[in-house]
């Protein structure tokens, strides 16, 4: 009972959290890996040994070898070096899509869910809308409607997984508002905002976490698939939903084309997944230290 | 005696899908200054639902409240701000009553520094001896409430809802969750509290002996309707209407010595939503009669002993 | 009283639960016995060990974290711990039956009452579908309920008919053994006595043995033949009804009865026991009540005091010679 940390001065919730995460094998695993293929990417320049749009037209779908230890595509471009630039369009969009829709879920989500009522009622009836079309659908409509690149891509899968985050966060927060300490904090005057940013959101985001890691990766694939029908990141840049897409004529006779980048998506899928759970397992309170 | 708390035909509905619930259902009663008032009911009698609209965590259907004499049924933002620095609430559960991502310190001087009005110097010291004085150790200053076992986090609760010394305090089921010498030692502290203090009390429990011990008067609830109210010794030697007869002939007594007659009650509770008019106990009563169904309302049966049952001197003859 | 027929005796049993941070001795050597028609009380507080010792007898101990690190559990002189799990099912269920403490969880949303009773039936007693339908009809009358409501789903019942339902399961196949973890803990007084009262009623009609779970002493006083007391995963006081109720002998029983409101009573003040339940990853040297304990010495600070028989079948843990005064 008596442990010695409580005498001591207060630790944050956050140092707690990253201990423990810490102590998580599979999430570091995560971390690290994902913490090298982000560092490969911004550092693509330097270390890559190609650039991501030279071709070389008398090499085109040699298999892995010492020049070109992924091989190359059908233009003969460098897959290893693509899949380094290709990381930087499918992180940043991937990340930063999930970044703003994560803010404005959860703030539209917090606000439903803890005033109800009317405010409830319009939010969630504005997102039945925008969900009663399929995500992908959505972000089709509106990379077509703002027109292809990079920016309308993000823009257009921040737009479709708002909703995700809403309905979680506001779930969430229900959750936890009926909890006694809620009612506690209102009966010692605390504010509305101090009410839903201290006591509820604190103790309903974990499950967010969770939901935004595995977004990302939700929103790396759909990115794919928007590139796929020429609607995200223009050719000749790399991206890695693009290169499976442009890889798919081949993949019978030189699989190698679609092994790889469609490998690097997976092992970045499931290192995410694995820090999510890391992170939701790390960041409840209840858990022993 | 100064009348503290007054409340006169307090009513506290809910919509529900199969009408209104009638969660607290013209309910009167007064609480004088530095006395416990008990109110006791089985679950889903509305005692918690009262307690709450008492200190305005729920408005009020309909009826009156008055604190210090003083209207306070409807107050506006700012009025309430300053009432609540009055009245406080200690909760049931200490696992879901405190928040689990704030240390000890944070949760007990979180209302002081809410009121804006205390120096950082003075928060730390009036929590230093808040802390003191509801038994809680110094290095618990920075646990977590997951580090700490039920009566422990109890203890938080009682100083967050005491700090600012508020002169009314809801005790919702205070004690419920704790085991028999924990229950003890938390009963000790808040009656230690109120004689040092003078603080007024309205104590919701379910268990009989518990409020037994700590009320001056008592309070019977059945579905949403105060049905008997009267001092609490007098309760127990001398219970009235038949339910509060069967409530207390249903507890398990600790001694096997003793030999009762106990009431078993048939049939089923009837539903607080959209309920007839009547008795709401006359489901469950063996005394019920045809006249049972038109409404009953407490009389005095004399000294303040008041009953809400029609039959009551044929029963009690 | 008629000659005592052994049914099930519990040896030196002792269970630990195991994470990677730390072991919890949740049960540490508890030995006792039920016999045919009686009823044992073993009464504590939250974390005793109480239901740890009910899950242990019904084997459905979650392995891992929990592992028995010892003793035997002997039912019709067949030692359970060791028994393959096939046979074990046989027993559960059948033989044994165990109720739980919230009858909220207990029951499955998406079958009707009846169809859950009966589904025990035919498990165990291999009869035809139409039997097991006239049984659970049957046992719902029995427990208090119309048989016209086999067909109704737990949803449409208040709590303390679905702890009604939970007892017709748990005793469908008339089991010589019922478990009852606090079975009316989760209910209201008038319910609950409405179900304690059943509950004797049935035992007597069907002869069943009843180990009942409970930190309530007067619901103790009113069902059992029997208690123990259990404190930090060992029984510091065990004896008839009369010994314990009439000559506790444990400080901590005393405690506990001192610690109690008193209906009639005009105690200006209760006796709250000191201290905290020790934690049981954690337990004190010697014996295990001594940092609560008013009664103290170096000796048992030391040394853990075995149960020591002070009177015909009545036995504490404590050294303390005079009982008196406590």
């Amino acid at each position: 009972m008596t442990k010695e940390r409580k005498t001591a001065k207060k630790e944050s919730m956050f140092r707690l959290t990253f201990e423990r995460l810490m102590r998580n094998k599979m999430a570091i695993a995560g971390l690290i890996f994902l913490g090298i293929v982000v560092l490969m990417a911004l550092a693509a320049p330097v270390i890559a040994p190609y650039s991501y749009e030279e071709q070389d037209l008398f090499n085109t779908l040699k298999g892995p070898s010492g020049e070109h230890i992924f091989g190359t595509d059908n233009l003969g471009r460098d897959i290893f070096s693509r899949i380094l630039y290709g990381g930087r369009n499918s992180l940043i969009i991937g990340f930063v899509s999930v970044g703003i829709s994560a803010v404005i879920g959860v703030v539209l989500g917090a606000v439903a869910g803890y005033y109800g009522g009317k405010v409830d009622m319009v939010i969630m009836r504005l997102l039945d809308v925008l969900q009663s079309v399929p995500a992908i659908l959505l972000a089709i409509a509106i990379a077509a409607t703002m027109g292809p690149g990079f920016k309308n891509c993000i823009i257009a899968l921040t737009v479709s997984s708002v909703p995700g985050f809403v309905r979680m966060t506001r779930a969430s927060c229900m959750n936890v508002q009926g909890l006694e300490y809620v009612e506690a904090a209102r009966s010692i005057n605390a504010r509305e905002s101090r009410i839903i940013f201290k006591h509820i959101l604190p103790n309903a985001i974990s499950p967010i976490f969770v939901h935004a890691t595995m977004s990302v990766a939700t929103a790396i694939l759909t990115s794919a698939s928007l590139s796929f029908i020429g609607l995200g990141v223009q050719p000749p840049a790399a991206e890695w939903g693009a290169m499976l897409a442009e890889g798919r004529n081949y993949i019978r006779g030189y699989s190698h084309i679609v092994i790889f980048p469609g490998l690097t998506i997976m092992l970045v899928v499931l290192s995410l997944n694995m820090l999510g759970d890391g992170l939701r397992d790390a960041m409840d309170p209840r858990l022993k230290n | 005696m100064e009348r503290l708390l007054e409340v006169q035909h307090l009513k506290k509905y809910f919509k529900t899908p199969g009408g209104m619930l009638h969660a607290v259902d013209d309910v009167s009663f007064h609480i004088e200054k530095g006395k416990t008032v008990g109110i006791v009911g089985e679950s889903g009698c509305g005692k918690s639902t009262l307690g709450r609209t008492l200190i305005h965590l729920l408005e009020s259907t309909d009826g009156k409240i008055y604190f210090h004499g003083e209207d306070i049924t409807h107050v506006d933002k700012h009025k309430l701000r300053k009432l609540r620095e009055h009245m406080q609430i200690i909760f049931q559960d200490p696992f879901s009553s405190l928040n689990p991502r704030m240390t000890t310190v944070e949760t007990i001087e979180e209302p002081l520094r809410l009121t804006g009005r205390y120096g950082k110097e003075e928060i730390r010291e009036l929590t230093r001896k808040m802390m003191e004085t509801v038994g809680l150790d110094e290095r618990l200053y920075h646990a977590y409430p997951h580090e700490l076992d039920g009566g422990r986090r109890q203890r938080i609760g009682i100083a967050r809802a005491l700090i600012l010394n508020p002169e009314f305090v809801v005790c919702d089921e205070p004690v419920s969750a704790l085991d028999v010498s924990i229950q003890a030692q938390i009963l000790n502290l808040m009656q230690d509290l109120q004689e040092e203090r003078n603080f007024t009390y309205v104590f919701i429990t379910h268990d009989l002996s518990v409020v037994r011990h700590i009320s001056d008067e008592i309070c019977v609830m059945y579905l949403g309707q105060m049905i008997e109210k009267c001092g609490a010794k007098e309760l127990f030697e001398n219970p009235l209407h038949p339910y509060t007869k069967a409530l207390l002939s249903a507890i398990p007594i600790p001694d096997i010595h003793v030999k009762r007659n106990r009431i078993i009650l048939k049939g089923e509770i009837t539903s607080p939503v959209e309920p007839k008019p009547g008795c709401r106990f006359a489901a469950r009563c063996p005394y019920c009669r045809e006249e049972c169904s038109i409404p009953q309302s407490l009389q005095d049966m004399g000294e303040g002993h008041m009953v809400a049952c029609g039959r009551v001197k044929e029963i009690n003859r | 009283m008629e000659s005592k027929e052994l049914l099930l005796s519990v040896k030196e049993l002792a269970v630990s639960y195991r994470t990677s941070e730390e072991i919890v001795r949740a049960v540490n050597g508890v030995s006792f016995s039920v016999n045919r028609k009686e009823t044992l009380g073993l009464v504590g507080e939250t974390g005793a060990g109480k239901t740890t010792i009910a899950k242990a007898i019904m084997s459905i101990l979650p392995d891992p974290p929990a592992s028995v690190d010892g003793g035997e559990i002997l039912f019709e002189e067949n030692d359970l711990l060791h028994m393959p799990e096939k046979e074990i099912r046989k027993i559960r269920g059948k033989k044994i039956s165990m109720i739980f403490q919230d009858p909220m969880t207990a029951l499955n949303p998406v079958f009707t009452v009846g169809d859950q009773i009966a589904e025990g039936i035919r498990i165990h007693e291999n009869v035809s579908r139409k039997e097991s339908e006239e049984r659970a009809k049957a046992m719902l009358e029995m427990v208090g309920i119309p048989s016209s409501r086999y067909g109704e789903y737990p949803h449409q019942f208040s709590g303390g008919m679905k702890q009604r339902v939970v007892i017709a399961i748990a005793l469908s196949c008339n089991p010589e053994l019922l478990i009852a973890d606090e079975p009316t803990t989760a209910l209201d007084v008038t319910i609950q006595a409405q179900v304690l009262e059943m509950i004797g009623n049935l035992k007597e009609q069907m002869g069943t043995a009843m180990i009942l779970i409970t930190h309530d002493l007067g619901i103790v006083a009113e069902v059992c033949d029997n208690v123990a007391v259990v404190y930090a995963g060992e029984i510091v006081e065990m004896g008839s009804k009369e010994d314990l109720f009439d000559r506790p002998a444990h400080p901590y029983t005393n405690g506990l009865f001192a610690a109690l409101p008193s209906l009639a009573g005009d105690q200006k003040r209760l006796k709250p026991i000191k201290g905290l339940t020790p934690n049981p990853a954690n337990l004190p040297e010697g014996c295990k009540f001594w940092p609560r304990c008013p009664y103290a010495t170096e000796e048992c600070r030391q040394e853990n005091p075995g149960l020591r028989e002070i009177g015909p079948g009545h036995f504490s843990r404590c050294t303390r010679k005079s009982q008196e005064g406590c």
